[in-house]
C-alpha cells in the first residue's frame, strides 16, 4: 500500500502536465478573447457611488439617461494597456460617454496611468477594494459593460476590447440604444 | 543566393539532429562504441551548419536584402546598423533561429567539454540534445521560416517596431535565450540519467556547472530586461508580473532550487530523484514559457504575432518533450535509491526547506500566469490578475526564504547545530533589528512594510557576513591569517556568499522603492519645480532630428542647494515610419537614487507634461542581480570542476562496454 502511494507521487506530475496540456489545447482553440454573458444581463446594473479619482465621482443613477459604457481597468493590468489606444478612440473620435472604474488600485497609481497614456474617461470612480467589481461579477481587468439609458447592463465584454468588436457589435448597439 | 544557403544549412541541420538523436541512443542501448562517437560529431555539425544559418539571415538584415519577407517586414534602411542587426532577433521567426542557435551553441559545448564523460551517458544525453534541436528545427522550417521569399522584391521595409530600438532591449534576448536553453543541458543529463537508471554524486557533479552558467545568463538576462522596462515604459516601474516576464522567472526560480538541490545529491547522495524532477522542469517552464509568448494564448505586452498553427505545433513539441520526461520520470524515478539519512536540522535540510520554498514561489507565479488561461478555459476570458494577487502570495514566501537564507549556510552537514548558528547570528539580528527601529523612527509615518524588507535584506547580508567571518575566523585569529584563508576559501564557497549578498542588496532596492517620491504637473517653458530636495527647471524644448524620427528634446537643469548638479535631457520621438511616438526618458543615476525624468504631450498653453522621481536605491535592484551572477561566475571558476570531476567508477564503465563488445 505504501509502497503504491509512493509510485502515485511519482505519476503526479505527469498527470498535472498533461492536465495542464488538456487546457492549453482548449486555450488555443478557444482562440479570441471572446465575450462572457453576464449574469446581470438585462437587468439593472448593481447600485453603486464611488468617490472620484479627479474630483467627480460615478454612481449609477447619475448615469441614466442615455447609453453607457462602464470600463473596469486597473494601472497594474496589462492588457488594460493594449486596450487604451481603443478606450481613447472611442471617446476623442466616437465621442462615446466612458466611465472608468479603477478596480483594487492605487488612485497615484491610477493617475500616472492616465496622465500617460490620456484620459478616455468623462470620470473615474475609486473601487479600492473590489466591491463594485464583485457586484458586477468582474471576473479580472478589463471588463467593460453597456448600460441602456435606464441603467440595464445590454452587453458585457471580458478582456481588452478589440477594434472588431467597437466596430461590429459595440457602436451598432449604442446606435440601437438610441445614441444619436 | 545567401539566403538559400542558410536555408540548406538548416535543413541540413535538421538532418544532422535527427541522426544525432537516434544513432547514439541505440549505440548506447547496444553497447556500440562507434554509434555513440556519432553524437559529438552531429552535434558539432549541427552548430556549424545552424551558425551558417545564422549568419546569412543577418548578412540579409545587413544589406537590407528586400526580397526576403522577414527582412522587408522587420527592417528599414533608414535603421541605424545595430538595430538592424538586433533586428534579426527582434521578430518571432529570427528569434527561434537565435533559440536554436544558443541550443546548439550549448550542444556544441557540451560535445567538446565532455570527454571526462562515461560514453554511453555522453551519448544518451547530446542524443536527447539533439530530440529538443530536431523538434525546434522542424518548428521553424515548418511554420516560421525566416529565409521565405517575396517577388517583386519590396523597395524598402516596414521597419522595426520603434520600441525596440533600444540597446537594452536589442542585447537582452541572446542572454534569456542562453539561460532558457542551457537549462536544456541540465533536462538531457536527467533523461539520460533516467534511461540510465542512475543518478549519483558524479552525475550531479556534471550537471551543477551546466545549471549554474545557465543561471548566471537568466538572472542577467532577467535584469536587463527589467531595467530596459524601467527606462522606456515611462513611469519607472521595473517589473509587471507580466505573462512574459514570469516566463522567465519561473525558469529562474525552479533553477535556483535545482542549483541548490543538486549540492545535496553532490554531497549527500540524496534528494535525488526530486532534483532529477527539478532538471526537467525547469527546462519545461521554459518550452512552456516560449508557447505562452508565441501562441497567444495569453494577452501581454511582449507577445509576438500569434499565429494558432504555431501555437499547436509547440504544444505538440510541449507534450512530446515534458510529457515523455515526466512519463519517464514516473516510471524510472521510483527505482532512484537515496543515500544517506536526512536530519531536518542540517545543511541538506536547510536546503530542502529552499527548495520547497522555491518550489512554492514558482507554483504561485505559475498559477497567476495560468489563472487567466483556466478561466478561459471555463468560459472566461483574457483577463489580468496583477500585482494585487503577488503580492499577497509570492512576496509573503519570500520572507521565510531570506530568513532562511540567513541561517542555512551555518548549519552543517549531516547534524546542524540550529542553536549554535542562531547563537553566532545574534549580531546580525542585533543589527537588524536596531537598523529596523530606527528606519522606522526616521521613517515615521511612511511605508511599514517596506522598512521591514530593509530590514530583512539588513538581517540576510549579515548572515553573509557572519558566515564569511567564521569560515575566515575574523577576530580569533591575527587579520593576516584570516585573510590568507579568505584568499585560500574555495570559490563555491566565496561565490555562495556573493550570490546570497547579490539577494540581498536587490531586496534593498525592491524594498525602498515604497520610499520614492514623484512629481506630475504640467510646467510652462521656463518654469521650475522642486523634487526631494532638488530644484529642477524647465530650460527649453528643441527638435532634433534622429536617424530615422524626429524628437522633441527638452533641457531641465537641475540643482540642488544652487549648484548645478545635472543638466537632463528626456525626448519625445516620432517615428514618421510606424507613426508612433515612443519616449526617451532622462536618468542620472548614482548608488544613492536616481532622478528620472519623463517628457509628456504637451499643452495647448504652450508647457509640456512633465514626470519626474526621485527614486532612491533603484540601482540595486539590477546592482544585486548582477552581484548575484557574478557570485554564480566565481563558483563556476572553482577548481573542484576541472579537477577529479570524473569521479564515476570508470573502469567499471569500460567493463561494461568491453564486455559488450
Amino acid at each position: 500500500m505504501k509502497a503504491g502511494l509512493r509510485n502515485l507521487l511519482f505519476i503526479l506530475p505527469v498527470m498535472l502536465f498533461l492536465a495542464l496540456a488538456g487546457y492549453f489545447v482548449l486555450a488555443l482553440r478557444s482562440g479570441d478573447p471572446h465575450e462572457l454573458p453576464s449574469a446581470l444581463l438585462n437587468k439593472e446594473a448593481p447600485r453603486f457611488a464611488l468617490a472620484g479619482l479627479n474630483g467627480a465621482g460615478v454612481a449609477r443613477d447619475a448615469l441614466k439617461g442615455g447609453p453607457v459604457l462602464i470600463n473596469f481597468f486597473a494601472s497594474w493590468c496589462v492588457p488594460c494597456r493594449i486596450e487604451h489606444p481603443l478606450l481613447m478612440r472611442l471617446a476623442e473620435h466616437d465621442h462615446v460617454p466612458l466611465y472608468g472604474i479603477d478596480y483594487k488600485d492605487q488612485p497615484e497609481d491610477a493617475q500616472r496611468l492616465l496622465a500617460q497614456f490620456g484620459d478616455p474617461y468623462r470620470a473615474v470612480g475609486l473601487d479600492r477594494d473590489g466591491r463594485v467589481g464583485l457586484d458586477f461579477g468582474v471576473y479580472g481587468v478589463p471588463e467593460t459593460y453597456v448600460l441602456d439609458s435606464t441603467g440595464r447592463i445590454r452587453k458585457r465584454f471580458v478582456g481588452p476590447l478589440t477594434a472588431q468588436q467597437v466596430d461590429k457589435e459595440l457602436l451598432p448597439l449604442l446606435k440601437e440604444l438610441g445614441r444619436p | 543566393m545567401i539566403i538559400e544557403l542558410g536555408h540548406m544549412a538548416l535543413i541540413l541541420a535538421l538532418c544532422a539532429a535527427l541522426v544525432q538523436s537516434t544513432v547514439p541512443m541505440l549505440g548506447a542501448a547496444r553497447g556500440h562504441p562507434g554509434w555513440m562517437a556519432v553524437g559529438r560529431n552531429t552535434a558539432l555539425t549541427q552548430f556549424g551548419l545552424v551558425a551558417l544559418a545564422m549568419a546569412a539571415l543577418m548578412h540579409a538584415y545587413i544589406t537590407s536584402d528586400f526580397s526576403v519577407i522577414n527582412v522587408v517586414q522587420n527592417s528599414h534602411t533608414d535603421k541605424p546598423m545595430l538595430y538592424q542587426i538586433t533586428g534579426v532577433w527582434g521578430n518571432h521567426e529570427g528569434s527561434m533561429l537565435l533559440w536554436v542557435f544558443m541550443l546548439n551553441l550549448c550542444g556544441a559545448a557540451l560535445a567538446l567539454f565532455s570527454g571526462n564523460l562515461p560514453p554511453d551517458l555522453r551519448a544518451r544525453v547530446l542524443a536527447v540534445q539533439g530530440m529538443i534541436s530536431a523538434g525546434f528545427l522542424v518548428f521553424i522550417l515548418l511554420t516560421s521560416n525566416p529565409f521565405l521569399r517575396m517577388w517583386p522584391p519590396a523597395a524598402n521595409g516596414q521597419g522595426l517596431n520603434p520600441v525596440l530600438q533600444d540597446p537594452g532591449l536589442a542585447f537582452h534576448p541572446p542572454f534569456l535565450y542562453l539561460g532558457y536553453v542551457g537549462f536544456s543541458v541540465a533536462f538531457s543529463f536527467a533523461v539520460a540519467a533516467l534511461i540510465e537508471g542512475r543518478v549519483d554524486a558524479a552525475w550531479a557533479r556534471w550537471v551543477r556547472p551546466w545549471s549554474l552558467a545557465s543561471w548566471c545568463f537568466l538572472t542577467v538576462g532577467i535584469a536587463m530586461g527589467s531595467w530596459w522596462s524601467y527606462y522606456t515604459l515611462g513611469w519607472g516601474g521595473w517589473w509587471f508580473w507580466d505573462p512574459v516576464e514570469n516566463a522567465s522567472f519561473m525558469p529562474w526560480l525552479v533553477g535556483t532550487a535545482l542549483i541548490h538541490s543538486a549540492i545535496v545529491v553532490e554531497r549527500r547522495d540524496s534528494l535525488k530523484s526530486w532534483t532529477v524532477l527539478l532538471a526537467i522542469i525547469t527546462f519545461s517552464l521554459s518550452l512552456v514559457g516560449t508557447f505562452l509568448v508565441r501562441s497567444g494564448v495569453l494577452s501581454s505586452v511582449h507577445a509576438f504575432a500569434v499565429d494558432p498553427l504555431r501555437g499547436s505545433f509547440i504544444l505538440i513539441l510541449l507534450v512530446v518533450a515534458i510529457g515523455g520526461s515526466l512519463t519517464l520520470y514516473a516510471m524510472r524515478a521510483p527505482a532512484l535509491k537515496g543515500g544517506g539519512l536526512f536530519a531536518p536540522v542540517s545543511r541538506e535540510g536547510a536546503l530542502l526547506l529552499n527548495n520547497v520554498l522555491l518550489a512554492s514561489c514558482a507554483a504561485t507565479v505559475f498559477l497567476g500566469t495560468l489563472y487567466p488561461l483556466f478561466l478561459d478555459a471555463v468560459g472566461g476570458a483574457k483577463v489580468s490578475v496583477g500585482p494585487p494577487f503577488y503580492d499577497r502570495t509570492f512576496v509573503p514566501i519570500m520572507v521565510p526564504v531570506l530568513i532562511a537564507m540567513a541561517v542555512g549556510p551555518l548549519l552543517s552537514w549531516k547534524r546542524g547545530d540550529l542553536l549554535g548558528a542562531l547563537q553566532r547570528l545574534w549580531i546580525a539580528f542585533a543589527v537588524a533589528v536596531l537598523f529596523t527601529l530606527g528606519t522606522l523612527y526616521a521613517t515615521y509615518g511612511g511605508p511599514v512594510l517596506a522598512v521591514f524588507g530593509l530590514g530583512l535584506a539588513v538581517w540576510t547580508g549579515m548572515g553573509v557576513a557572519t558566515e564569511f567571518a567564521e569560515r575566515v575566523r575574523l577576530f580569533r585569529i591575527p587579520i593576516g591569517e584570516s585573510f590568507r584563508r579568505a584568499i585560500n576559501l574555495p570559490r563555491s564557497a566565496i561565490g555562495m556568499s556573493l550570490a546570497h549578498l547579490g539577494m540581498a542588496i536587490s531586496v534593498v532596492g525592491i524594498s525602498a522603492s515604497a520610499f520614492e517620491q514623484e512629481h506630475l504637473a504640467i510646467v510652462p517653458i521656463g518654469g521650475d519645480f522642486t523634487l526631494a530636495g532638488y530644484d529642477f527647471h524647465f530650460d527649453k524644448v528643441e527638435n532634433l532630428q534622429g536617424p530615422n524620427y524626429i524628437a522633441n528634446d527638452a533641457t531641465i537643469e537641475v540643482r540642488r542647494g544652487g549648484s548645478l548638479i545635472t543638466v537632463m535631457h528626456p525626448e519625445r520621438r516620432y517615428f514618421a515610419l510606424q507613426d508612433q511616438t515612443t519616449a526617451v526618458t532622462a536618468i542620472r543615476t548614482n548608488p544613492i537614487a536616481d532622478l528620472y525624468v519623463a517628457l509628456g504631450d504637451p499643452s495647448e498653453n504652450g508647457g509640456w507634461t512633465i514626470r519626474a522621481y526621485w527614486k532612491p536605491l533603484i540601482s540595486w535592484i539590477w546592482g544585486g542581480a548582477l552581484v548575484m551572477a557574478f557570485g554564480g561566475v566565481v563558483s563556476l571558476s572553482d577548481r573542484r570542476w576541472r579537477v577529479g570531476a570524473a569521479t564515476r567508477s570508470r573502469h567499471a564503465v569500460t567493463a561494461q562496454t568491453a564486455a559488450a563488445e
